[in-house]
């Protein structure tokens, strides 16, 4: 039990994927403008990361290892189409606001990186659980990331909105360039705190 | 005059790393120096105009033609991992000096989302054979000289008394974040 209760917890704080080993930076930044964007792709990336990585575990005996990265990756295409096509259904509006950032989880290197690094060395339950860590630790970084964005730019966090008349929203927290500023300082925070502690 | 617009836009004020975040993992990872940053820059613009070019051609003459939309990603994929592959066995015969030169950058370009990324936008907009093209090219260009920008600054970095959380990643997507802002100044080119 402690061992999938490890696997599981390394993603979220040790091993926080954008934070410390600062994979999967193009969604992280790109669609971070809004608290709801960001908890939306990382419900997607969490849906294709444990699926994928499932899928890879269960046949880890019997994919050759010279075309592994070619299969890992039509895996992970096919999970992303299935993810997209729902997402078109059900949530239209959500759907068009990421636009090309869903189909472009295929390329996320958190994906194949912990279908490489782990999915294939391990049974699937361990990889299951330490995908869902890994998922769930890249939605707590966007959704933090998101929210500072929001909280300047819109004065609000999930549409709610928090600051009052008085805040003139700060535009460069929408551009690009407060979501690279910002991750920049995150990150910074994130390592002051890793030393203390 | 449309194909120059689109050349001026995809290399400069929408920058692929500046303005849609695509490469950002060579970006960080292959930009402490120019040289490297111009090694990585070349072998990606090569690529990204022969995967324009077929992915175009897959996307028109496959996917449109018997209505097969839902294998875009999983073909498109496919298409830049092979192309990727093929590419290096090419050079590698033809001409060792240009290997020597990208070698280690080419089979890192797969997973550059730039690449994958072009494709995409390119079909999203319905962009014809030779704005496809020029559309690759040109993004191309502007990831390598964001990259070569980067590599130039870093270099400088080396030198510099930073607060020790912020050294590394910290400040390289914070001097990133001011090279986006100067981009946008360029924005008015298209504009007017």
């Amino acid at each position: 039990m402690r061992t999938f209760y490890g696997d599981f917890i390394k993603g979220i704080w040790r091993e926080n994927p954008v934070f410390v080993i600062l994979l999967g930076m193009c969604p992280a930044l790109a669609v971070t403008t809004k608290a709801i964007f960001g908890l939306s792709m990382g419900c997607a990336v969490i849906f294709v990361l444990t699926s994928s990585s499932l899928i890879v575990s269960l046949f880890r005996k019997f994919i050759p290892t010279q075309v592994r990265i070619a299969t890992y990756t039509m895996i992970i295409a096919t999970f992303v189409t299935i993810a997209d096509y729902f997402l078109k259904a059900r949530f239209p509006a959500i759907s068009k606001a990421l636009g090309p950032y869903v189909p472009l989880i295929v390329v996320n290197c958190i994906i194949l990186g912990r279908a490489e690094a782990f999915a294939s060395k391990h049974t699937p339950v361990r990889a299951v659980c330490d995908a869902l860590g890994m998922g769930l630790g890249f939605t707590l970084a966007l959704v933090i990331l998101a929210s500072v964005r929001e909280l300047f730019g819109s004065g609000s966090i999930f549409g709610v909105q928090l600051l009052g008349a008085w805040h003139r929203p700060w535009v460069i927290m929408i551009l690009p360039a407060g979501a690279f500023i910002t991750l920049g300082l995150l990150v910074g925070i994130f390592n002051l705190f890793k030393r203390k502690g | 005059m449309n194909l120059v617009l689109i050349f001026i836009a995809a290399a400069i004020t929408n920058n692929f790393v500046l303005t849609y975040f695509l490469g950002i993992c060579p970006f960080l990872g292959v930009s402490r120096k120019i040289e490297s940053a111009l090694g990585m820059g070349f072998a990606t613009t090569f690529v990204m105009t022969l995967a324009a070019v077929i992915t175009w051609l897959i996307n028109h003459f496959l996917l449109i033609r018997f209505n097969l939309p839902f294998l875009e990603y999983v073909s498109f994929i496919l298409v830049i991992a092979s192309l990727v592959q093929i590419v290096e066995m090419f050079i590698h015969k033809t001409s060792p000096d240009l290997y020597r030169a990208l070698g280690i950058y080419l089979p890192l370009i797969t997973t550059n989302c730039a690449i994958l990324g072009l494709a995409l936008f390119a079909s999203l907009r319905e962009y014809g054979f030779i704005e496809s093209v020029i559309f690759g090219f040109a993004a191309g260009v502007g990831f390598t000289l964001a990259l070569v920008i980067m590599g130039g600054i870093r270099e400088e970095l080396e030198f510099a008394d930073l607060p020790e959380p912020l050294k590394g990643a910290g400040i390289t997507l914070i001097i990133a974040g001011m090279l986006a802002l100067a981009f946008m100044g360029f924005s008015g080119l298209i504009s007017s």
